[in-house]
């Protein structure tokens, strides 16, 4: 598989299907586990990483319903390569700014991927369309199994899975639930939101684990406590939290709607006017406009967009993608115009009733 | 951007409307939850990180001395010492967790409020865990037996670590 083959397809998170996907975007649980045989990656010698990453591809390799996994090279990737694996969440931002032996195995359907030599030496990932935990659970149980028949995991008999760092100890398992908010955002309850979640042990991120706002109005919720719960019990915790701010959320939604349904509609259609229109637009902007616009869907506003479309926008318009999907490298300044000219191509061919992807 | 209070990237920008004009405020996510989570807003020196809570907890019922005493302290098997982890917040190998454990057991319930795991187990179980260890052990013996250039020394150590690993072949 080369990168440029998943830079045209969108990948399972953004699928823009599954229960509640007008407000959720993704599901996903990561687990966390180490070689009982190595130290873990803060006092590994090249040597052992190298030893760890062959261990475990061998292991991989052997199973049988993983023979179309991808490998790849996070170490001697390219920037923009390792750019584009984050902006995907294939691998994570630490995983792509480490040094030494690295590397990354990827489902085709990118539901789920195995990073080798993260902070830990395996990280297990998988990811679900829409909010579906248990889905993601099985998935992920299933994997850690099939991994775990072949090697010794350094494990506890009273604290659990041993990581490199305490605040993960236990059950290794980070289960985050991405929404998206712009209504809670514009009616100014979304501090409110996060103070209580905060409150009860919760974890509040941006799409990618950084800058809130301006990246388009998602935000991920996850546990943060890993020891003394069993993995249903931290999935439940996730599970019950998530339909009280779906609520919250449709409830701003109706509110805006009954109150200010002219302003509203104008600030969808401004934005909606931008994205066609704008000759060079940066990536905050275009978040934060599509960000209206996907909610100017839902509330039927835009009546000639879907939600998978507007999805595929979110993506292929970070940085790594654009110029990816062009095939050149691209500076700061010809991003936004590259940008501006696929926001173009993409939403006004669409009143011809033909997607430009199939042509 | 970086937090206010410490060197991590500002992830949570916050407008503070309930002064007399509104203030900005830039935090990382952890100072984030402090400053959210605090009743009434008064700043008060959070800890900045995991190394930060850990040394506030160090700092209570002990005195320079012991402290002194346990950062010198050493993992017999990976080498990292008490100071390393606690300026880096992340442990050498997974035998820290029984060679510190004293010292663990108040952080770790700190953070988790908890000091038992209850869920998934490995169906093998912790099996020969002593020789897993041993191995880590060994083959940093070995690669200072290499760097001391006592080459017969560090022969004697491989094969050792050849016959670790071939029983380890035999069980998976």
């Amino acid at each position: 598989m080369k990168l440029e083959d998943l830079a045209g397809q969108c990948g399972e998170w953004l699928r823009g299907s599954g229960p509640e996907s007008d407000i959720v975007i993704s599901s996903r649980i990561r687990l966390a586990r180490n070689l009982a045989e190595f130290p873990f990656i803060r006092k590994c010698t090249d040597q052992d990483r190298a030893q760890i990453e062959r261990v475990l591809h061998e292991h991989i390799q052997r199973v049988d319903e993983w023979k179309n996994l991808s490998y790849v090279d996070v170490a001697t990737l390219e920037d923009v390569d390792r750019q584009f694996l984050v902006e995907r969440q294939l691998i994570s931002r630490e995983h792509s700014e480490a040094e030494g032996a690295r590397s990354v195995a990827i489902d085709p359907h990118e539901k789920f991927s195995l990073m080798v030599n993260e902070e830990d030496h395996l990280r297990i990932q998988v990811m679900q369309s829409g909010l579906d935990l248990q889905s993601a659970w099985a998935q992920i149980d299933h994997i850690d199994n099939l991994i775990e028949e072949q090697v010794t995991y350094a494990f506890h008999e009273r604290w659990g899975y041993l990581t490199a760092c305490p605040t993960n100890v236990g059950t290794g398992m980070r289960v985050s639930v991405m929404l998206h908010l712009p209504a809670l955002v514009i009616t100014r309850q979304i501090e409110k939101v996060f103070r209580s979640l905060h409150k009860i042990g919760l974890a509040v991120r941006g799409l990618y684990g950084e800058g809130s706002q301006a990246m388009g109005d998602f935000y991920q919720i996850s546990n943060q406590i890993t020891l003394g719960r069993s993995e249903q019990q931290l999935i439940a915790q996730i599970s019950d939290v998530v339909p009280v701010l779906i609520d919250y959320e449709r409830r701003a939604r109706e509110f805006l709607v009954r109150e200010s349904q002219k302003d509203l509609h104008d600030r969808v259609s401004r934005a909606y006017g931008i994205l066609c229109t704008a000759q060079t637009i940066s990536s905050e902007e275009t978040m934060h406009l599509l960000s209206s616009v996907r909610m100017g869907i839902n509330l039927g506003l835009i009546r000639d967009l879907e939600i998978p479309t507007l999805n595929k926008l979110f993506i292929h318009t970070q940085p790594a993608h654009l110029q990816k999907l062009r095939g050149v490298e691209l500076d700061t300044a010809n991003r936004n115009i590259e940008r501006a000219n696929y926001l173009q191509r993409h939403l006004r061919k669409r009143d011809a009733g033909t997607d430009p992807e199939k042509n | 951007m970086k937090c206010q209070y410490c060197e991590k990237p500002a992830t949570f920008h916050i407008t503070e409307l309930t002064g007399d004009k509104p203030s900005e405020l830039h935090f990382c996510e952890e100072h984030a939850r402090i400053y959210l989570t605090q009743s009434s807003h008064e700043q008060q020196e959070p800890a900045s990180s995991l190394a930060g809570v850990l040394a506030q907890h160090l700092k209570v019922g002990q005195t320079a001395e012991d402290l002194a005493q346990l950062d010198q302290r050493a993992c017999p098997v990976c080498g990292v010492t008490f100071y390393e982890f606690r300026h880096a917040g992340r442990l050498g190998c997974p035998h820290d967790y029984v060679c510190f454990h004293d010292e663990l057991m108040p952080l770790i319930v700190n953070i988790h409020g908890a000091n038992e795991h209850v869920g998934k187990r490995p169906r093998h179980g912790a099996r020969e865990a002593g020789d897993q260890t041993r191995l880590i052990q060994l083959r940093r013996e070995m690669k200072e037996a290499v760097e001391q250039e006592d080459y017969e020394q560090a022969s004697k150590l491989r094969d050792e670590i050849r016959r670790l690993e071939k029983q380890r072949g035999k069980q998976t």
